[in-house]
């Protein structure tokens, strides 16, 4: 007798994401999580819901990302209506800003080779000069020059998402299991797995790696790659003021509860999650001088995250082919794919089967040699 | 480059200032010495500068300490807010909206304590202030509150303040004492040393000047609006009030010492988080050592004590004195610190709030600032949460200005309560930099380097 | 209301625009407690009013606005002559 017809490994906004989904597909669906500390990437995003820069080196990702900022408003409409919790979704377009002629030309150029690329499905977007966006959003900065506009980008409450998320997979039948890091998953004969946890042993038909940083550990254990490494992110919150900025920009983005989030930096081979007070300054100069009069908000709180970057920075999608029933997902953009992973991906996962438009995200790409 | 950074200028940081200087001057020691308030004597001894009459004797012994700090050689900047403090002892602080960020050899935090919250339905209500603030007014600015105050809580400072108020004319219409019954049972193996102490004849000369105000005992209460008043309701009665002061004892202030990564843990007979010390004040992260009431309540004297013992071992570790003498100089301190600890752990026990005081009531606040209540806690504790950490991302309690100050300890103590656990198995809530809010133009002035320039360019 | 145990120099400044008068050594805070200002504050999450709580710079429930800034903690600024002080009505305007 398994306890569970699928286990889903990682609390998270993936992980609860896929859960809601498989609990909505009738599957009595697990949620193993860890504890109150731990590197959680779900609760350090930045919030957004964003298309316009998403798929240069691989076509499939970007339309992957457009079909799931197409389906959050209808999944933020049932979250509500499931949950009670409005989760703040706002697509009403976003901006990435430059502060010279040189960041803007770089911009254009990258979004110019994201459309050419073969097989793209073209999304509209146009560059804008420092009048329309002023029109827009009047508090630029004049060190403003231009920028990228995408009627398609916005954002959302990752915090009330998060909680949303949690209370829909839990409404739906799904039972969220807290302090249970996993050990081993030991996949057993004649199908299913039995998952070893810290103090208790779950058996599952299926098994899910939503696990973040994790699913590089635990993927092998049941025939699978997830080669993901953590790349630091950080982030800095102001008080909360009266609403100002009424688009999301790449960077800097006003919460619907008031707080402005300023991020968010790159930074390989972290030691740690703890904030640098140069990098910290950095964001604030760019943000002060795209927003000047964010310089007069106090700063309350600054944090960073560890982002689950794969080797080419794309999701990881696949199904085990030694070991029928596990799944692996992992991406470093869960908020935007949030709807993807809830409405898409996990009715694939209860079908038992990935469909073969997600074939370009199994981590059999990394196995090809490199070309001379 | 500082030799040594001392912040704060309670006993404890007043203390180790002057044995940094050493014995008549300096002793070469680099010291920057930052306090928040505008003048020095932290809260205990706030207003030593020029004391209210009836504050002067009791300020007196302190007062040759006051002098002894003020006559070094530091570095003195009061009205410094820090905001940041990181294990590699840099440290960022603003002066009237201007902010600088310096690096020290040795850090000594001397934040002392804070007032533990007592999240009661209404404790939020205009006119409801805590015994602290108003004992605050009386020292530094000579107010006391006039009407029909109400003293609700328990601890030594509930009743000093008291006295205080009656000596300024002004006796509290009422006190409402909440400590809990079996206190005094559980507190009294420890009463022969609290009668030896320090503390045995103050306490029992307090008392006596208290007999003419009306003391009523009370489990638990709550607070109401009622036109322009406040009605306190509690088992057995009710009362109006103009003011309201509530306190249920002091717990460590350790924000600052949680953002540099010191490591915290729970102190099961004093209820609260505590850095984690060696002998001489060392915490978890080198270089940085915490004293006085910051790294567990002591109180005032053995605060005095720690920071002298925090400045021999920051003078060694420095090389400025030698192991003897270090060694020499400090065993009169840690002998004065150990006559103070022992009446404390009489007061410890006797005042210390029961689990249930020190959780939120479903219908009250627990975070004062996001105005999350006790019922949310236990929701979210219901549906998963672990510990304050999960709890904040379900509801943003600890995410307010204060960062967690008001609530820190009660989120523990709720969550616990709802998961059925002791609060030494639940983690702390996490305290980031900045520790106080600083404008985001300060930061935006702060030194960057060209590392941190290309970790946010390398985005566009 | 509030009582003065001693009387020290008289200091000008205006709250909600009318001239009032607070004493030296008064935080902002003070000053306005001592005035009977109970709740110069609302909050950003409810609007429900608040007044000063701990006067040690830890519970942020003094907020004013203080000479054309926002979110001040009351009881940390000393009151100086011809300070400009304001209510904190909810979240602050940039």
């Amino acid at each position: 007798m398994r306890d569970f017809d699928a286990a889903v490994i990682g609390g998270g906004v993936v992980g609860l994401s896929i859960a809601r989904g498989l609990a909505g597909q009738g599957l009595r669906c697990a949620i193993l999580d860890e504890g109150d500390i731990a590197a959680r990437a779900s609760r350090a995003n930045f919030a957004l819901v964003w298309v316009q820069s998403k798929g240069m080196g691989m076509a499939p990702y970007g339309h992957w990302t457009q079909r799931s900022a197409a389906a959050w408003a209808a999944f933020a409409e049932e979250l509500r209506a499931e949950t009670g919790i409005a989760t703040g979704l706002r697509q009403n377009g976003g901006y990435a800003l430059a502060l010279s002629e040189q960041e803007l030309d770089a911009r254009r150029a990258a979004m110019m080779r994201l459309h050419n690329q073969p097989g793209w499905d073209a999304i509209p977007w146009e560059v804008q000069d420092h009048a329309t966006i002023a029109r827009a959003m009047p508090a630029i900065g004049r060190d403003v020059v231009g920028g990228v506009f995408c009627p398609l980008d916005g954002d959302v409450n990752s915090l009330r998402l998060f909680r949303a998320l949690h209370a829909s997979a839990l409404a739906r039948g799904a039972t969220y299991l807290p302090d249970m890091p996993v050990q081993t998953i030991i996949p057993q004969p004649g199908g299913g797995f039995l998952i070893r946890c810290a103090g208790r042993d779950i058996a599952a038909a299926r098994v899910v790696l939503a696990a973040g940083l994790g699913n590089a550990r635990l993927a092998p254990m049941v025939g699978l790659a997830a080669p993901v490494r953590p790349q630091r992110g950080q982030i800095l919150v102001t008080e909360k003021a009266a609403p100002f900025l009424h688009h999301a920009t790449i960077t800097v983005r006003q919460t619907d509860e008031g707080g402005v989030m300023i991020g968010d930096s790159k930074e390989e081979e972290p030691a740690d999650t703890r904030t640098g007070p140069g990098i910290i300054a950095v964001m604030a100069q760019r943000a002060q001088r795209m927003f000047p009069v964010l310089g007069g908000l106090n700063v309350v709180r600054t944090w960073a995250g560890l982002r689950v970057m794969s080797p080419d920075g794309f999701p990881i999608y696949d199904q085990s082919v030694a070991t029928p029933g596990a799944f692996v997902a992992t991406c470093h953009s869960g908020v935007t794919l949030a709807a993807a992973h809830s409405e898409l991906l996990a009715p694939m996962i209860a079908a038992g089967r990935l469909d073969p438009t997600l074939a370009p995200f199994s981590a059999r790409r990394f196995d090809v040699p490199q070309a001379a | 480059m500082y030799d040594v950074a001392v912040l704060g200028a309670g006993p404890a940081g007043m203390a180790a200032v002057a044995e940094l200087a050493g014995q008549g001057g300096s002793n070469g020691a680099r010291v920057l010495w930052l306090d928040e308030n505008a003048a020095a004597g932290g809260q205990v001894y706030r207003g030593i500068a020029e004391p209210l009459k009836l504050l002067a004797r009791s300020y007196r012994p302190a007062r040759k300490l006051f002098e002894a700090a003020r006559g070094t050689d530091a570095e003195y900047i009061p009205g410094a807010t820090i905001w940041h403090l990181d294990p590699g002892a840099t440290l960022g602080f603003s002066v009237s909206g201007v902010a600088r960020m310096v690096e020290a050899r040795r850090v000594i935090i001397a934040t002392g304590a804070l007032e533990r919250p007592m999240p009661v339905p209404g404790w939020t209500l205009p006119g409801v202030m805590t015994v602290g603030a108003a004992q605050t007014m009386l020292k530094a600015q000579g107010l006391v509150p006039q009407g029909r105050v109400v003293l609700a809580g328990q601890g030594p400072l509930l009743w000093l303040y008291a006295a205080q108020a009656i000596a300024a004319g002004a006796p509290p219409a009422l006190i409402l004492e909440t400590r809990p019954a079996g206190n005094m049972w559980r507190a009294l193996p420890q009463l022969p040393g609290f009668l030896v102490s320090h503390y045995g004849w103050k306490g029992l000369a307090l008392l006596r000047r208290l007999r003419a105000v009306p003391v009523k005992r009370a489990a638990s209460l709550r607070i109401e609006q009622a036109g322009d008043e406040l009605r306190v309701t509690w088992p057995r009665g009710e009362a109006l009030a103009d003011h309201v002061l509530l306190h249920q004892g002091v717990v460590p202030h350790v924000n600052l010492a949680q953002a540099a990564g010191c490591a915290l843990e729970w102190r099961e007979d004093q209820a609260c988080f505590t850095p984690v010390t060696d002998a001489w004040g060392e915490s978890s992260v080198p270089g940085i050592a915490v004293a006085g009431d910051g790294a567990g309540i002591a109180g005032a004297e053995a605060a005095e004590c720690s920071g002298r013992i925090a400045a021999l071992a920051a003078l060694y570790a420095l090389g400025r004195i030698d192991a003897a003498a270090r060694d020499g100089r400090a065993v009169r301190w840690q002998k004065r610190r150990a006559a103070w600890g022992r009446g404390r752990a009489f007061l410890d026990a006797l005042y210390l709030p029961s689990p249930a005081q020190r959780r939120a009531a479903p219908d009250a606040i627990a975070c004062r600032c996001e105005e999350v209540t006790g019922q949310a806690l236990i929701d979210a504790a219901r549906a998963g949460a672990t510990g304050p950490n999960q709890t904040k991302a379900f509801l943003r309690c600890g995410m307010g200005p204060c960062q967690g100050r008001q609530c820190a300890l009660t989120l523990v103590e709720t969550i616990a309560a709802a998961r059925g656990v002791e609060p030494s198995k639940v983690a702390p809530l996490r305290a980031r930099n900045p520790v106080k809010p600083v404008s985001l133009a300060e930061i935006a002035v702060m030194p960057v380097s060209e590392a941190d320039e290309a970790a946010v360019l390398s985005r566009r | 209301m509030f009582r003065r145990l001693r009387e020290s120099a008289p200091i000008a400044f205006t709250f909600e625009g009318e001239a009032v008068q607070g004493r030296a050594g008064d935080s902002v805070a003070a000053a306005l407690l001592a005035l009977g200002v109970r709740a110069p504050r609302d909050t950003a999450v409810s609007g429900a009013p608040r007044g000063p709580y701990c006067m040690m710079g830890v519970c942020f429930d003094c907020l004013v606005e203080i000479d054309g800034v926002a979110n001040r903690q009351g009881c940390m600024v000393a009151l100086t002559p011809g300070m400009v002080v304001r209510r904190q009505r909810g979240k602050r305007d940039v």
